[in-house]
């Protein structure tokens, strides 16, 4: 491939195909963690205090119109979880979600991955998340490796480094690039039933190629809040297992610096969510105040109502920026019902952002407590974690702990409430696959953990001597295996979804046709579903499939959501999309406005208050239509039309903007009428040119309703002005 | 197994311990529990472990794992797969890579094990 070829194109889909060629030559381009870098220049008008460098290439945040388009990057790390089982379509998603800011791309495993023992190899579909092999990691890697050039940030690369084959994908992951991961032996323990001397025995070594490689470890603790009866009862326990993995990893070889906690706010509301996770997380953090923090978002108490997950989700960035977070993670608000699809993802990134934005600086102006309720709350848990760590040593250590069902109990402890999972030292999946290390046992490579009688021929710092190199230190060793099975790979899957001209939705998987309608039904619960689907067949949609509902009165009506596939796709070389607009250069108005001088009137019509957009198109200061040297006479708001049209005539001017925002019972279109049936009236229409805008306003239905022109959401100053000085130049021309 | 909360009860002996007091407790109490974990991973190996490191060494996964298998039946993983390998690799004079491959058949497990087995249960 050329240098040319390698590189991104803004305005060009990222090529999958390419990226799959010559896979067994591709390495990596670098290896460990990468955090942002603080920031402190300003930002449009703006000072921040926690923001980190801009992007090269983003996309901002809906708002962000009103402020120049300006997109500030929050200090915080933010992860976005992506694996819809097809990595090839998961590529795209992860270009999507690096133009908006995620740099810690989080890939989660196909279900069944952990009781795999050994490595799987090739690029088989999966269920609920992704094979990870050596062929979809190189691939992935290599796509962000281009995707980090495009946004210029460095996109961290994670995934898990978990059960009965631990150490086999820790090699795999240092070996190509991969960043950062899951690693927790208690995970394996508790939730897959893995043996718990093989876990621990394993994980020494997965842990110690993970610091070799500088990856950034993530624990598995936030598992007991999700699984726990009471989830908001586990608080001792999770600094129990927080501690545990923290230090195990440590004490084989990991740095502080890169041991984070995954930490998740362990209720929501209706509860008093801040009451119970605030002092939580003050506990944890000045517990472990030498290691990072990961924040996740709780996911015990989601249902499918999307704005309720999101306003949670706003709640535990609060707690994030009134304690400390060094990664942001997200959850997609559609997690309660189905694998995340595309767009969530970007709603996810967007709601971390947003609110990590709008609370840049809030440590400088308000401060926790350091009397009363929080800090002896603080105290209180730390105290029950205390007599928690206590109580293992006296039962015998961590595996009778185990044993005796110490974990993942709804009681908070002290208090049992004897439901805990409880696991036996000889049992499990791989139980009796440990043994002893020999006196003369040796393993001739690097980033070993324990005992290796290394011959004294070789160095001791550098085992792999005796092969003159292992993979670690020379890439080119690594075999490289390209496809397994000939039916499940990703070129068979490919190949059905080819590009053909055809457009189709997606939410998940190329060509997959999935929509979603949104309805209110003034039925009861069971009625409107029952409804719902009948409407959604009669649309010709197929398989529909109710994905949320909630009763708004029980006999009143209910709100439901309803997804299916459509199963026809648009000819994109059929498709008629209406022509961009071309508008005149900045020099041809200045000098047309210099030699023939234009005035307009302008004002928001009717009973409309919004000015904000109408102030844009024509203040100097947003590249409104002033700068070109337009004279514009501004009337505010909720002007009479005939007000408008006098001031027209009074001032002679040549136009008339009039803006609306608000368009319920269609009054802007009554608004637009009424203009143009008083301009004929008062004899003026073809001496004044109507121009109308406004968020819901298009030029279609602007100029059905008797305007020259209409200009909607996205319009411009020069849009408007380029407008204006064409068609008073065309009247000079006639 | 199911408890009241004794709270109250249990603290007694922690109630007065400052705060940096009981931030001590809290991980040299948990470095106690961590330890022989440690030291028992130190001293051990497992079918992952070894197959974790023929990889380092550039075996692929398939071969890595046929190797494994067959060390496990020969009760050799505490010599290190790797070793056994080289080990072989000597015997025959043959480059480690190829060494692998023959083991992985099922080749030459006698001979290695002839002459490293006596080290078992030293």
């Amino acid at each position: 491939m050329s240098n040319e070829k390698e590189k991104l194109i803004e305005n060009e889909k990222i090529n999958v195909e390419e990226i799959l060629k010559d896979l067994d030559e591709y390495k990596p381009k670098r290896r460990g963690w990468h955090w942002r870098e603080p920031y402190n220049e300003l930002v449009g008008e703006f000072k921040y205090s926690e923001i980190s460098k801009p992007l090269k290439k983003s996309k901002a945040l809906p708002a962000a119109r009103g402020f120049n388009n300006i997109d500030p990057q929050p200090i915080q790390v933010i992860t976005s979880e992506i694996a819809s089982g097809r990595f090839e379509d998961d590529i795209r998603r992860m270009r999507m979600a690096a133009w908006h800011g995620a740099d810690h791309i989080m890939v989660i495993r196909t279900a069944g991955q952990s009781h795999y023992d050994g490595l799987i190899e090739g690029t088989p579909e999966g269920i609920g998340g992704v094979p990870i092999t050596r062929k979809e990691v190189r691939a992935t890697r290599k796509a962000l490796d281009l995707i980090e050039e495009e946004v210029g940030r460095e996109i961290n690369f994670h995934s898990y480094v978990s059960g009965v084959a631990g150490p086999d994908i820790a090699v795999m992951f240092a070996e190509e690039g991969v960043n950062g991961a899951h690693q927790d032996p208690q995970y394996n323990v508790l939730y897959r039933n893995i043996n718990m001397i093989r876990s621990f025995v394993d994980a020494a070594v997965a842990k110690r190629i993970m610091a070799f490689a500088d990856m950034l470890q993530i624990d598995g603790a936030h598992n007991a809040n999700a699984t726990a009866m009471k989830g908001y009862n586990v608080l001792p326990e999770l600094m129990v297992q927080h501690a545990i993995n923290a230090k195990y990893s440590e004490m084989v070889g990991m740095k502080k610096e890169n041991i984070s906690l995954s930490t998740v706010p362990p209720t929501a509301p209706p509860a008093p969510c801040l009451k119970l996770d605030l002092p939580y997380a003050v506990a944890l953090r000045k517990i472990f105040k030498d290691y990072k923090m990961r924040a996740q978002m709780n996911t015990k108490y989601m249902e499918s109502c999307t704005r309720e997950a999101t306003v949670t989700h706003v709640l535990n960035i609060l707690i994030s920026k009134l304690t400390s977070a060094d990664i942001q993670s997200t959850i997609t608000p559609d997690e309660g019902r189905n694998v995340p699809w595309h767009y969530n993802s970007i709603h996810a990134i967007n709601t971390a952002k947003q609110a990590l934005l709008g609370m840049d600086g809030l440590k400088e102006m308000v401060e926790l407590k350091d009397e009363g309720y929080l800090p002896n709350k603080v105290r209180e848990i730390t105290e029950r974690a205390v007599l928690f760590l206590e109580e293992i040593i006296q039962v015998g250590g961590y595996f009778k702990a185990v044993e005796e069902g110490f974990f993942v109990d709804s009681g908070m402890y002290p208090e049992r409430n004897g439901d805990g999972i409880a696991r036996k030292i000889d049992k499990g999946v791989a139980t009796d696959t440990v043994v002893p290390r020999d006196k003369d046992y040796f393993a001739p490579v690097c980033a070993h953990f324990g005992y290796n009688h290394i011959p004294e021929e070789y160095s001791i710092d550098k085992p792999c001597e005796a092969i003159e190199g292992c993979t670690l230190c020379k890439h080119e060793k690594i075999q490289y295996i390209d496809e397994l099975d000939p039916n499940d790979n990703v070129y068979k899957r490919m190949e059905k979804v080819k590009d053909d001209g055809a457009i189709k939705p997606e939410v998940e998987w190329k060509k997959d046709g999935i929509v979603t309608i949104n309805m209110f039904i003034p039925e009861d619960e069971r009625t409107s579903e029952a409804a719902a689907l009948e409407i959604a067949k009669n649309m010709n949609l197929l398989d529909p499939e109710v994905i949320h509902k909630q009763v708004l009165q029980d006999s009143e009506g209910t709100y439901v959501e309803v997804k299916g596939k459509v199963g026809f796709s648009i000819n994109k070389s059929e498709l008629k999309v209406p022509e961009k607009k071309k508008i005149l250069s900045d020099e041809t108005m200045r000098e047309f406005v210099k030699n023939h001088p234009v005035r307009i009137v302008a004002a928001t019509v009717g009973e409309d208050e919004h000015s904000v957009g109408l102030r844009e198109i024509i203040d100097i200061k947003h590249g409104g239509i002033e700068k070109y040297g337009i004279d514009c006479v501004y009337l505010g708001t909720s002007c009479p039309v005939e007000k408008l049209i006098d001031a027209a005539i009074e001032t002679k001017a040549q136009a008339i903007l009039a803006s609306t925002i608000i368009t319920h019972n269609d009054v802007h279109i009554k608004n637009m009428q009424k203009l143009n049936n008083l301009c004929i009236e008062k004899g003026v229409r073809d001496k004044i040119i109507l121009v109308s805008g406004g968020t819901q306003v298009t030029d279609e239905i602007a100029k059905a309703n008797g305007m020259d022109v209409g200009f909607g959401r996205g319009s411009h100053g020069n849009d408007v002005a380029s407008f204006i000085v064409e068609t008073l130049q065309k009247r000079l021309e006639e | 197994m199911k408890r009241e909360d004794d709270f109250e009860k249990r603290r007694e002996h922690i109630k007065d311990l400052t705060n940096e007091e009981l931030y001590n407790r809290f991980w040299s109490l948990t470095e106690e529990i961590v330890k022989p974990m440690v030291d028992l991973a130190y001293n051990h190996t497992s079918p992952s472990i070894e197959r974790s490191v023929l990889l380092r060494m550039g075996f692929t996964s398939i071969e890595a794992s046929e190797i494994v298998k067959q060390g496990s039946k020969w009760k050799l993983l505490g010599k290190g797969m790797g070793h056994v390998v080289l080990k072989y690799a000597d015997i025959k004079n043959i480059n480690y890579m190829e060494a692998g491959r023959e083991l992985a058949e099922g080749k030459g497990w006698d001979k290695v094990s002839a002459l490293i087995g006596g080290a078992l249960n030293e």
